[in-house]
């Protein structure tokens, strides 16, 4: 079975204790985040393994690269400390399970992964992909199954990730452009942190849109509005990546408004949160987010993950902002939409 | 018989008869004959009877597969995954018939003059060019498009106006067209639709080869029933022609000023034709055409677009006449729906809808309230 | 032409009778399981005098009639078990009168479901009806005579109670208004404070009387609705649930459904929560209060709220749900059938056991479906079984398998819901001996001919 490559000294001497300290759900000071990650470490009970609200965003507090957030999900697995209720685990890990239904497209070296997410079916042409597609993969087959860590149960992951990774080599691809930061997190940070290889050379969607567009710099004209963005929980597994939002957003035009709840700061669209606790920490977080948006006068919100966008879509349209997927926004820059 | 192994799968649930908000039961033949067994559902099962010999083929089921208007608002409508197929499972039982020769009359005499003479009026060849006397038309050599008039375009008296009004704007709009005369044949449309596939590939080839040898890249057809054919069928039997219904050539060309049109004060109501709507999603053009009149006011009926009501001219009705007749035919429900919306003027982009449309209007004796006109009658009479 | 199909042409017309083999094989059937019977007749009126004049000459002549809407409650109750004429009702499609103030609608017994929504979103649009899952053609009057339920169903119980009157037509063909519409130009009030004799012919499946207009309540439409499905792993503790969720009196309509596929839904208990507002703040206020309602199963992690996509929720939303007929085409088969008992909320567990035992034991697909009937007073139980049309046996192992459940039912203390023949039969002798021979008594003195839907609530003996 795959293990964790985790060092518990590393918490011991965390100087910060940036993983809890920054958490905007536990709220902790340096000290009780300290001992509270040490005693998850040596598997001892804590408080933080019933109250983490699954976000994701240790994983990029921590800057010593000692996997916060896997640990506090291996730890709920082994007490058995549930984070969502069962029915919802249960239906999650269904909806996963490969029933060979997937699709493929041209598979070439070199292709696009829209993992389980069927927007990208129809979301992906234009000018931006004309040099991938119609070379990509799609389906349960290739899904990565990072979600499960919302629920504590890596041991799904642990099961069927290399699977997954075995379907991409039977297809023989080098270099996977994934269009979901979850996956792309997974192939590059949790894999790895678990031991288990990836033969292919993972690249996130935004540093090939990124390129791309600068290889299309002549038909962008700039946009010339004012967006908020959505991060999602996904991104934080993959943080190093973060940065080429700005870069687009100033390469297209596009002026990204300066609110609190971004970068570092930003919060959950909140599905995963009311599936998991119910109505008033979703909605809490839901309305303090598009608040922020609105007070800093956002004319767009832009999604990174079609599902955060279904999720939040519908309450920033009702406050006048527009949402858009990331996707769209840039085929809009080159005329396209 | 092909799709014998679909039919068992029809459950009968009956949303094939309606429009997609319910307004009403929009299935032709089960408007005008109200038992179920004229209704998508009743000839499914009735095919099944039929197949496991719990029925035999008698007049009365003759008559319940060939009132199928073959207008797809089941397709349109059914909510299962073979819906796509209904009409082609009809036509499939259809040909069985045909290859027992235990047809209705009516269809017999149609498909024989078809085969004798090229087209079901027992009209001579000769005289198929005779619509475009007397008009600018020339015949095809080597002009952009091929103006593809059809049968009824050809003889019938009231289409023949039509097709002249079309050929005539087209030519006045700036467009290189040419047509065929006595060179033309049959498309084969409600050949295929009637059940006799191997006259419809023999017409097609017929066509087809006659289209290569003249060099016809683009057809522009008057009859969306041709243009049916033309666009869904001759792929798949070689002829791949660009095939637009005259409707979708001059919607742009109205729009690019080429047919300048002057103020018309009139209030219009436009019936969808099943072969270019329903079987062929074209329902802009016939109405961006309409709206770029000015003065003129589109008044929709309730049932329009994919909702549209047959007119029950399609499937080879507009020959047998199995649907017609009487105060329940379709076309005559169709003009009092029309006569609702407060309109004078009925559009039509076909001439089949518009002979079963008019004769409608006759038998209600609305003449002096309802007009059909096809859409080129009333462009023509709003050009500068 | 027979002496019987040339007085049938004198009443409706030629053109709407039928003898021929073609009828005949269509009409001897229904999409579900029972065997079929042929009739004599087929006839298609467009009026209730033609309707009072054919049950005279089959009353003259001693020949059944049975009445027919769209035939879809798949248990037989329009196979003219004893032949006859079926009078198909579907030429009587008028919407008579909707009084927007007294909020109903007075009807033609043959108006489909989806006429009547379509006719009030375009001239009501602030008006509705419970409208129930069976397909858009199934007829309101037909719906009301076998008791159905639809969207408005835990509001406001069964759809048969939702009515302002009826008028029928009698064994002698005689027509007799009931409710206030007997002695009132309005059809406000189906009994009260008179004697309520509605329940002369509801329930009864024509065997009482022929429904030739219905008066159907109205109720307000707001401008927005919407969907929410909380998901459950324990089937006992549904019941729990769903006192919870009727007590903040929010919900529309409550199912519960579980079965294995798609993917989606396999494993869990699915709690479908139908709400409307006229206002965003209205929904939201009752969508809150709806989901604090089950705190504390969420806090157990005994269930939660699902997302629900955006693309299903159109389809939840739909009315009728379209979706509820594909099942039949699960296996490619173009067939389902379900029994339906009508049984206490309580029984949820018991019989969400029993359809898995039955699908297990006879190899068929299935969907178990509970609508729940007023603040949780009962429900009704869909043991539904998906089965191909094309295998024989497959037919075969889901008789078997509904008759288990007819036994289990009624074990459970459940009535059955469109009873067939059989569970008629089964019903009648479980029966208090005394409400039997009111039964009887009420059937002999209306239908003395038994020429009414013959067959069925047929009392031999008390």
């Amino acid at each position: 079975m795959y293990t964790l490559k985790f060092d518990e000294n590393v918490c011991r001497t965390c100087p910060t204790g940036d993983c809890l300290v920054k958490c905007q759900y536990l709220h902790l000071d340096k000290e009780t985040a300290v001992a509270e990650m040490v005693k998850i470490g040596q598997g001892a009970d804590s408080f933080v393994l019933n109250d983490c609200v699954t976000c994701y965003a240790c994983e990029e507090y921590c800057r010593r690269g000692n996997h916060p957030f896997y640990l506090i999900t291996e730890r709920r697995q082994e007490k058995g400390i549930l984070t969502a209720p069962r029915a919802i685990t249960r239906q999650w890990i269904n909806i996963g399970e490969p029933q060979g239904k997937y699709r493929l497209g041209e598979v070439k070296e070199r292709v696009l992964s829209f993992g389980f997410m069927p927007e990208f079916l129809g979301w992906i042409k234009g000018r931006l992909f004309e040099d991938v597609m119609p070379s990509y993969i799609f389906g349960q087959e290739f899904f990565c199954n990072v979600v499960y860590i919302h629920f504590a149960d890596t041991a799904v992951i642990k099961e069927r990730l290399p699977q997954v990774v075995d379907n991409f080599r039977k297809l023989g691809v080098k270099e996977v452009i994934f269009l979901h930061d979850e996956c792309y997190g997974a192939f590059t940070q949790l894999a790895p942190a678990f031991g288990i290889d990836v033969p292919f050379q993972s690249i996130h969607y935004y540093e090939y849109l990124y390129h791309r567009l600068q290889e299309l710099k002549d038909l962008i004209r700039p946009l010339n509005i004012r967006v908020a963005y959505q991060r999602p929980c996904s991104s934080r597994l993959s943080s190093d990546q973060h940065h080429f939002f700005a870069d687009i957003m100033d390469l297209i035009g596009v002026d990204l408004v300066a609110r609190e709840y971004q970068d570092e700061n930003a919060l959950c669209c909140g599905g995963i949160l009311s599936m998991n606790y119910g109505y008033d920490l979703a909605h809490d977080v839901q309305k303090r987010n598009i608040d922020d948006m609105t007070a800093h006068g956002a004319q767009f919100c832009v999604f990174n993950c079609p599902a955060c966008q279904s999720t939040l879509g519908p309450l920033v349209a009702k406050q006048g902002i527009k949402p858009i997927h990331m996707i769209h926004l840039c085929r809009k820059a080159i005329g396209e939409m | 018989m092909k799709y014998a192994d679909m039919v068992h799968r029809c459950f009968r649930c009956g949303y094939c008869k309606f429009t997609s908000d319910y307004t009403d039961f929009n299935c032709p033949a089960y408007r005008k004959f109200r038992f179920e067994t004229y209704s998508p559902g009743g000839r499914m099962w009735l095919i099944r009877g039929w197949l496991n010999g719990d029925i035999k083929n008698s007049e009365r089921f003759q008559e319940i597969l060939f009132s199928c208007a073959t207008c797809a608002n089941c397709v349109e409508h059914c909510v299962f995954t073979f819906s796509d197929d209904l009409v082609n499972i009809f036509i499939a039982a259809r040909e069985e018939l045909v290859a027992d020769g235990l047809i209705p009359p009516p269809v017999r005499d149609y498909l024989k003059n078809i085969h004798v003479n090229g087209n079901p009026y027992k009209a001579p060849a000769a005289e198929r060019g005779k619509w475009a006397e007397g008009t600018s038309m020339e015949a095809y050599a080597g002009q952009e498009y091929l103006f593809y008039v059809g049968c009824v375009g050809s003889y019938d008296e009231r289409a023949v106006k039509i097709a002249r009004a079309v050929g005539t704007l087209l030519v006045k709009a700036g467009l290189s067209i040419g047509i065929l005369g006595e060179k033309e044949t049959c498309d084969g449309n409600e050949v295929r639709a009637l059940g006799e596939a191997g006259l419809f590939e023999q017409l097609a080839a017929q066509n087809i080869q006659a289209f290569r040898d003249l060099g016809v890249k683009k057809v522009i057809t008057l009859d969306p029933h041709a243009f049916n054919a033309f666009k869904n069928d001759y792929p798949g039997l070689g002829g791949e022609f660009e095939v637009y219904h005259y409707t979708q050539v001059l919607a742009p060309l109205i729009q690019g000023g080429k047919v300048p049109l002057k103020e018309c004060s009139l209030k219009v109501t436009y019936h969808d034709p099943c072969y270019l709507g329903r079987h062929n999603t074209e329902y802009q053009a016939p109405r961006s055409i309409l709206k770029a009149i000015p003065g003129l006011e589109l008044a929709e009926m309730e049932r329009n677009g994919e909702n549209a009501f047959c007119c029950g001219g399609g499937g080879g009705n507009f020959f047998t006449d199995i649907l017609g007749g009487g105060e329940e035919s379709p076309a005559r429900l169709r003009v009092r729906e029309a006569l609702d919306t407060g309109a004078e003027i009925i559009a039509v982009a076909c001439p089949q809808c518009a002979k079963m449309l008019e004769d409608a209007v006759k038998s209600e004796e609305m003449d002096d309230r309802l007009k059909v006109m096809d859409i080129a009658e009333i462009v023509n009479g709003c050009v500068i | 032409m027979t002496d019987i199909t040339q007085a049938l042409a004198g009443i409706v017309g030629e053109a709407y009778v039928s003898n021929h083999p073609e009828e005949a094989y269509f009409y001897a059937r229904d999409p579900g399981l029972m065997p079929p019977h042929a009739p004599d007749y087929v006839v298609v009126p467009k009026v209730v005098e033609e309707i009072q004049e054919i049950v005279s000459l089959a009353n003259r002549e001693k020949i059944p009639v049975v009445p027919m809407g769209a035939g879809l409650a798949l248990t037989g109750l329009v196979i003219p078990l004893k032949g006859g004429i079926v009078i198909d009702m579907k030429r009587m499609t008028r919407i008579l009168k909707v009084n927007e103030t007294g909020r109903h609608a007075i009807v033609e017994g043959g108006t489909s479901q989806g006429l009547l929504k379509s006719y009030l979103e375009k001239h009501h649009p602030r008006l509705r009806h419970s409208i129930p899952d069976s397909p858009a053609t199934a007829t309101i009057a037909a719906n009301v005579m076998i008791h159905g339920q639809g969207r408005l169903t835990q509001q406001y119980g069964f759809n048969s109670d939702m009515i302002t009157g009826l008028e029928v037509v009698l064994a002698s063909g005689q027509v007799s208004r009931i409710g206030s519409c007997a002695l009132s130009p309005d059809w406000f009030s189906k009994g009260a404070p008179l004697p309520d004799l509605t329940g002369l012919f509801l329930g009864w499946f024509g065997a009482t009387g022929i429904i030739t207009k219905i008066g159907v309540k109205l109720y307000p439409k707001k401008k927005l609705r919407d969907v929410e499905i909380f998901l459950t792993d324990r089937a006992d503790l549904v019941p729990d649930m769903i006192y919870e969720l009727t007590h903040t009196e929010m919900v529309e309509d409550i199912n519960v459904f579980a079965q294995p596929k798609p993917m989606i839904f396999k494993d869990n208990h699915h709690i479908t929560l139908f709400f409307t507002g006229d206002t965003d703040e209205e929904l939201e206020f009752k969508r809150k209060t709806i989901w604090h309602s089950l705190d504390r199963f969420i806090r157990n992690k005994d269930g939660g709220f699902m997302g629900v996509p955006p693309v299903m929720k159109p389809t939840l939303l739909d009315m009728p749900q379209r979706s509820v007929s594909r099942f039949a085409d699960v296996t490619k088969g173009g067939g389902f059938e379900y029994s339906g008992p009508i049984i206490m909320v309580d029984k949820y567990p018991a019989c969400a056991q029993k359809i898995l035992e039955l699908a297990e034991k006879y190899d068929l697909g299935y969907s178990g479906m509970a609508r729940i009937i007023g603040r949780s007073h009962a429900m009704m139980y869909g043991f539904a079984f998906t089965f191909n049309r094309a295998d024989p046996d497959m037919m075969e192992r889901t008789r078997k398998a509904l008759h288990e459940v007819s036994v289990f039912a009624l074990e459970a203390g459940g009535i059955f819901w469109k009873a067939t023949v059989d569970e008629q039969r089964m019903a009648m002798e479980k029966m208090d001996p005394v409400t039997l021979g009111l039964m009887k008594m009420i059937k002999e003195q209306m239908d003395p001919n038994g020429i009414m839907n013959p067959g069925n609530w047929e009392v031999t003996e008390v």
